[in-house]
């Protein structure tokens, strides 16, 4: 028997988008193995065994002091070291929603300059609402990143409180323009008052995505809220995950 | 050390900015600016640096943070105004405990003394008209700003001509002890009436009648002897006083719901023509109803004896439901309640048989009009358009932070819900059917187990809420009423269970809900025949808790299991590992008693069977007369001016319009897209039929239709049926309605005819006649006649009721005025469906679809939005063949199956038009529909009824008939003949067909000519029709 891609997804302590996200990975090939933040912390190694490293949405520690803040504090202290190795043997991380929050807060998004540093933020939407609604995207063919590969538009849930991207006076939307780490922005309409319309980037090496949309509500045709009045491709929701195993079977 | 926290820029501060909003819509345009400041007081944590300080509170591109040191200077030097809001001693905190949390994982150790506290800054500039009256508005802006129940709000106004002072550097965090020891109430020897007071003054809302039952297990010369030889003594212990009150309580034992009802029924005239004895209506009219139905239904796994109702969902999955209703506790604290209210019943699906996990919540919330004038609104009431914020609030964080999609629910506006709200929070869960090998619906306690309580803390919050919810509201309710969900400690402790379950680490489990240890210790205790408490081993938030106070303590997110010994070091060292309190706080036995130890001491000791079967039953009478003054109908003025045509002139086409307009604006009928886009139901990736879907995602749904297991395409519907003003006429009609609004919807949206199961929620005015409640046996009559509707639908639809609950004070009493709600009765249906890429949605698809109308209009416009919009009584309630309706359905759904029908939509509020409107604005298509007497189905002759009242009824009914029974469905042409054929000897019409144009245009055909009768364009349409929308989040 071949190796096999491995996806190791975060679990524990309010995230809760574990159980679709590991669906969409399994769908499209990777052994999937959803690990609980206190195992990990336990046993940290265990990251190393994987490919893919998935971080799912939710409200991590309940959103309290700031969206994602202390699950990206904790990952920070104890298992930076070995995320970035992780990142430098090779592995994907892919953060969405809540997992991209705590991405940009952990400073290993987009690290522009390499010290993992804080550099961007996901603040309170623009109108200050939640909101629940599928929204286009459209992709940035120039980013070279894996995840996006030959992906031009598609449609995908939001549901976020706290989605309005932002830059700060280091790393602006122009050097995120300039490098091509923004992977996908929001086509029509501006959902949440996102910098450039800006809904997920990439770090340099272009194998940490962080995405608000969820890919991973997108599973059959039939979530598409169109899908009684148009046919919708087959597996249009899980192409980026698929390019995310192809990708990874590369690097087994 | 006192930490503020605030944004770089006003403009990255949304949530400032809509404070701003929030408060300039109540008291005027009076703001120019405001911002918000968190702040976090910390003491006794020495070692906290500024490095760590800011790595875990800060976000470094959006904000600043000032450590012993104002904020507001950088970012709103120009303020007038500062209020500060902070939770008030002995209210949950989640935000403070994830801090601790966070610097306890970064420091080596954090003393238990520490202190971390939250509090909310909002600072503002006032317009400058306006800067001269900071201190007359500063009250009422920290009104609107903090529920004075749970939280304190002081203010700083700038150039004050008071001294103004700095905010604290701690709040006070010392709840008040309670008197330690253990009271004894020498309940032997009182008189009747000073059982009364007693009842009274300890809030044990239990009758005379009960606490003389109380009295004779006292007095009993058996319990005497036992009482002496275990040191008792013969008087009650405070502690079983208060557990008796909690177990007997309305809210835990539906004693009205049990009780012997003598019914009687008048007619108009006051004459008795009916005269019946029943006993218990749960039993007559609800579990019978079940039983009946059972013999067909071999899908009914457990009902009525769980935390929810379960059924199967296919050969390997069990589902199960249960809707609760949380209207007291939100009517005192709108968002506290409705959040527990959601937390809580999760809770009672992780407590179903050996734990489900939930897989969706839905709502239905009751208020009085938003836009209700101030004044009407006598204090202490909130403000409905406040409470309606507040519940949604609590609907939003309780829902979206648990990872449960918020499927399916409604808003409901009636100005009878002014003195309490109701909501009704429900939840499915999925549970595998067998667990390790043995069945997961069945729990088994064996003696020598251990009883575990897990999850949060016990606290002084929620005690007496079972006994609270089960009286009405008054100035005086207490505050300890009230909780506080935190959503995220229950998601660690719900992955925790499942995670326990999975692994046998188990063998029972209940939630802690109402009535706290005492009733899921109680009720557990059941399976095995005894349990032993030890209350000086449950975790305290805090001390000083009585010990009676410890076991009825309502504190949320836990539950209590039953763990074998073997299994007890592994379970403990899981839940250690997951960060999940879990604490061994007694032991099952089988001696037949419930003993509660403090330390050594036992303080409370009661026969097990005495506690759960000893309440006597009540005996009630009902009185039915039918309302009078129903009949009168419309005149002929009234109707010339409001609608523009009289009996005998021809319909006004502008005026019409506006009718038809008016109720698309209502708040009842109007889309609450804002409201509900805020609620997650995507998450867990099961959504098929969403709250809004069509061309532009904004089209209203029947139902929502999710898919519980990714490797299956088998769904589940879930929709509701609730018609209040139905109640006026008769409630027996209104069961009808709305049983039939809940089944219809499930088979508008494609789900299976006969895998259908019904949950029944009663919201009722206090049906006891007391000097306050002259009409008490006129409400009980109602309730009969309701539970005699609830049962003849059922019974035709066979549609079995899995799993109830009722709620029977729902009355506010202000002052001599007492406001009650209308009678109401909410169906919940669960269902389902074969195949969810067979569901149908109700947008029309594409131009040249055929429009038929499937089900009778029969005469009767009484209750409806018509009546509301109009502000006339419209006389009966339409009549309603069941039967007729039941073989329709099964009708339509083999057709369905068949994939003859392009969209489907149930008729309901504002009847046929605003359907038709709906369904056209999902496809941004128009339509033309042309009406005809022969749509109309009557007891009379339709030349009888135009001879008596008119065209102008029949086109009424028509246009805006709500009578049951009834869809809207389009069809594609090349399918007209196969559907034709398919509904031949039904009532199936065709009413015309979907166009490229952008208006509806309906017509008039009569006596071989066509008319005019009203055109409306899509845009006006969704300009009415989304108004409320807009406004309500303005």
């Amino acid at each position: 028997m071949g190796k096999q891609v491995r996806a190791l997804l975060l679990t524990g302590y309010g995230i809760n988008a574990e159980r679709e996200l590991a669906e969409a990975f399994r769908q499209v090939g990777c052994i999937v193995e959803a690990v609980h933040l206190g195992e990990l912390l336990h046993s940290p190694d265990r990251i190393l065994d994987a490919q893919i490293l998935g971080v799912p949405g939710g409200f991590s520690f309940g959103d309290h002091l700031g969206s994602g803040k202390v699950l990206a504090h904790i990952l920070k202290q104890k298992l930076k070291d070995r995320i970035t190795r992780f990142v430098q043997e090779g592995g994907l991380v892919l953060g969405i929603c809540n997992g991209f929050q705590i991405l940009v807060k952990m400073g290993i998004l987009p690290n522009v300059d390499g010290t993992c540093r804080q550099e961007v933020s996901l603040i309170h939407n623009e109108h200050g609402m939640f909101v629940d609604r599928w929204v286009k995207v459209s992709f940035n063919s120039s980013n070279p990143s894996p995840w996006i590969r030959d992906l031009t538009e598609e449609w995908y849930p939001i549901r976020h409180g706290e989605g309005r991207f932002i830059t700060g006076t280091k790393v602006t939307g122009e050097t995120l323009q300039a490098l091509n780490l923004i992977a996908l922005s929001y086509a029509d309409e501006n959902p949440n008052g996102s910098e450039l319309g800006i809904a997920g980037i990439t770090d340099r090496t272009g194998r940490i995505l962080g995405m608000m949309p969820h890919p991973e509500a997108f599973l059959i045709p039939e979530n598409h809220p169109w899908w009684p009045r148009k046919k919708i491709p087959k597996d249009a929701g899980l192409l980026i995950f698929r390019n995310g195993y192809e990708h990874a079977r590369g690097i087994l | 050390m006192r930490i503020e926290r605030s944004s770089i820029s006003l403009e990255l501060d949304s949530r400032g900015k809509r404070v701003l909003k929030t408060v300039n819509h109540a008291l005027g345009t009076i703001l120019e600016a405001c911002t918000g400041i968190d702040v976090y007081l910390i003491e006794g944590i020495p070692e906290l640096t500024t490095e760590l300080i800011e790595e875990i509170f800060l976000d470094s591109v959006a904000q600043r943070v000032c450590i012993d040191r104002e904020a507001v200077g950088d970012i709103l030097p120009q303020w007038d105004l500062r209020i500060e809001v902070a939770y008030k001693p002995g209210v949950t905190d989640p935000e403070a405990l994830t801090a601790r949390e966070a610097i306890e994982l970064s420091l080596e150790h954090v003393d238990t003394k520490a202190v971390i506290q939250t509090a909310r800054q909002y600072v503002f500039r006032f317009c400058r008209d306006e800067a001269g009256k900071v201190e007359q508005w500063a009250p009422r802006i920290a009104g609107l700003l903090h529920n004075s129940l749970v939280e304190v709000a002081t203010w700083m106004v700038r150039n004050s001509s008071h001294k103004s002072t700095a905010f604290p550097s701690l709040y006070p965090s010392q709840v008040a002890p309670s008197r330690g020891e253990v009271e004894r109430i020498p309940l032997q020897d009182l008189s009747g009436e000073e059982l009364e007071v007693l009842s009274r003054k300890r809030l044990l809302a239990l009758s005379r009648e009960e606490m003389e039952a109380i009295q004779a297990y006292y007095r009993d010369p058996k319990v005497r002897k036992e009482r002496e030889r275990l040191g008792l003594g013969s008087s009650a212990t405070d502690v079983e006083l208060e557990m008796i009150a909690q177990t007997w309580s309305e809210h835990c034992k539906h004693k009205i719901f049990a009780a012997q009802i003598q019914y009687r029924e008048r007619n108009i005239d006051g004459n008795l023509i009916k005269e019946e004895r029943i006993n218990s209506l749960f039993q007559t009219y609800i579990k019978d109803t079940t039983r009946w139905i059972s013999q067909n239904r071999k899908d009914l796994r457990s009902v009525f004896h769980d935390n929810s109702g379960v059924v199967d969902f296919d050969e390997e999955y069990l589902v199960c439901m249960k809707v609760e209703t949380h209207n007291s506790p939100s009517a005192l604290d709108p968002y506290g309640g409705a959040i527990t209210g959601i937390v809580g019943v999760n809770r009672d699906i992780l407590g179903t048989g050996l734990g489900a996990r939930p897989i969706f919540n839905t709502n239905v919330l009751c208020f009085d009009y938003p836009d209700t004038p101030s004044e009407e609104i006598p204090p202490p009431l909130i403000h409905p358009r406040r409470l309606l914020l507040g519940v949604h609030r609590g609907i939003l964080d309780g829902g979206n932070q648990s990872g449960i999609p918020t499927v399916g629910g409604a808003f409901l506006f009636d100005e009878s819900y002014r003195g309490k709200p109701l909501v009704f929070c429900g939840t499915g869960g999925i549970l595998p059917r067998n667990i390790l090998g043995k069945p997961s619906w069945e729990k088994r306690i064996d003696p020598g187990d251990l009883a575990v309580m897990a999850g949060g803390r016990i606290g002084k919050d929620g005690i007496h809420g079972a006994t609270f919810s089960s009286a009405a509201l008054e100035e005086t309710s207490p505050s300890s009423a009230v909780q506080i969900g935190d959503p995220i400690t229950q998601k660690k402790l719900s992955d925790f269970l499942l995670e326990a379950r999975d692994r046998g680490l188990f063998k029972a489990l209940t939630d802690n809900g109402a009535g706290g240890l005492s009733s899921s210790l109680g009720e557990m205790a059941q399976l095995c025949g005894g349990v032993r408490i030890f209350l000086d081993r449950c975790p305290l938030k805090y001390p000083g808790l009585a010990p009676w106070e410890i076991l009825l303590s309502e504190s949320q997110e836990r539950m209590s299991f039953a763990v074998g010994k073997d299994q007890i070091e592994e379970f403990l060292a899981l839940a250690k590992e997951r960060g999940v309190e879990a604490t061994v706080v007694g032991e099952f036995t089988h001696t037949g008693l419930v003993e509660v130890y403090d330390g050594p001491h036992l303080v409370g000791c009661l026969d097990l069977t005495f506690l759960h079967d000893g309440v006597p039953r009540m005996k009630l009478v009902a009185e039915w007369v039918p309302p009078r003054g129903q009949q009168q109908g419309l005149e002929d003025s009234t109707a010339e001016h409001t609608i523009g045509f009289s009996a005998q002139t021809l319909p006004n086409y502008d005026r019409l319009k506006e009718v038809l307009l008016k109720l698309l604006q209502d708040p009842n009928i109007a889309s609450k897209e804002s409201l509900v886009r805020q609620y997650d139901h995507e998450v867990q990736g099961s959504s098929i039929v969403k709250p809004f879907m069509g061309v532009a995602f904004d089209a209203p749904m029947d139902g929502a239709v999710i898919r519980p297991r990714y490797d299956s395409y088998r769904g589940i519907t879930v929709t509701h049926g609730i018609k209040p003003r139905y109640s006026d006429l008769d409630p027996y009609a209104m069961a009808l309605a709305v049983v039939d609004e809940a089944y219809r919807s499930h088979i508008a949206l494609g789900g299976n005819p006969n895998l259908a199961s019904a949950l029944d929620n009663f919201c009722w005015p206090d049906p006891i006649p007391s000097p306050q409640n002259p009409d008490g046996s006129f409400k009980l009559a109602q309730l009969v006649r309701a539970c005699k509707g609830l049962q003849e639908a059922c019974l035709a639809y066979e549609l079995p009721l899995i799993s109830g609950k009722d709620s029977m004070k729902n009355d506010a009493l202000i002052g001599e005025k007492k406001l009650s709600v209308r009678p109401t009765l909410l169906v919940t249906v669960m269902g389902i469906i074969e195949d969810v890429r067979k569901a149908i949605t109700t947008d029309f698809k594409r131009e040249g679809d055929l429009i038929y109308l499937l089900g009778r209009t029969t005469e009767g416009l009484g209750g409806t939005y018509l009546e509301h919009v109009l502000g006339k009584k419209l006389g009966d309630l339409p009549y309603f063949d069941l039967k007729e309706a039941r073989t329709l359905y099964l009708r339509l759904h083999e057709v369905m199956v068949q994939g003859l029908v392009s969209s489907c939509h149930d008729i309901s509020d504002g009847g046929l038009a605003v359907a038709v409107c709906e369904s056209s604005l999902g496809g941004r298509l128009g339509a033309t529909i042309t009406l005809r007497p022969d749509l109309m189905r009557s007891q009379r002759s339709i030349r009888a009824i135009e001879e008596a009242v008119g065209t102008r009824e029949i086109l009424l009914n028509l246009l805006f008939g709500e009578g049951p029974g009834r869809f809207v469905v389009s069809v594609a042409k090349k399918d007209r003949e196969a559907f034709e054929n398919a509904f031949k000897g039904y009532p199936c019409y065709s009413l015309g067909t979907v166009t490229r144009e952008s208006t509806l245009q309906f017509l008039w055909e009569a006596n071989g000519s066509v008319m005019d009768l009203l055109e409306v364009s899509l845009k006006e349409v969704e300009e009415a029709w989304k108004s409320f929308s807009k406004e309500i989040i303005a």
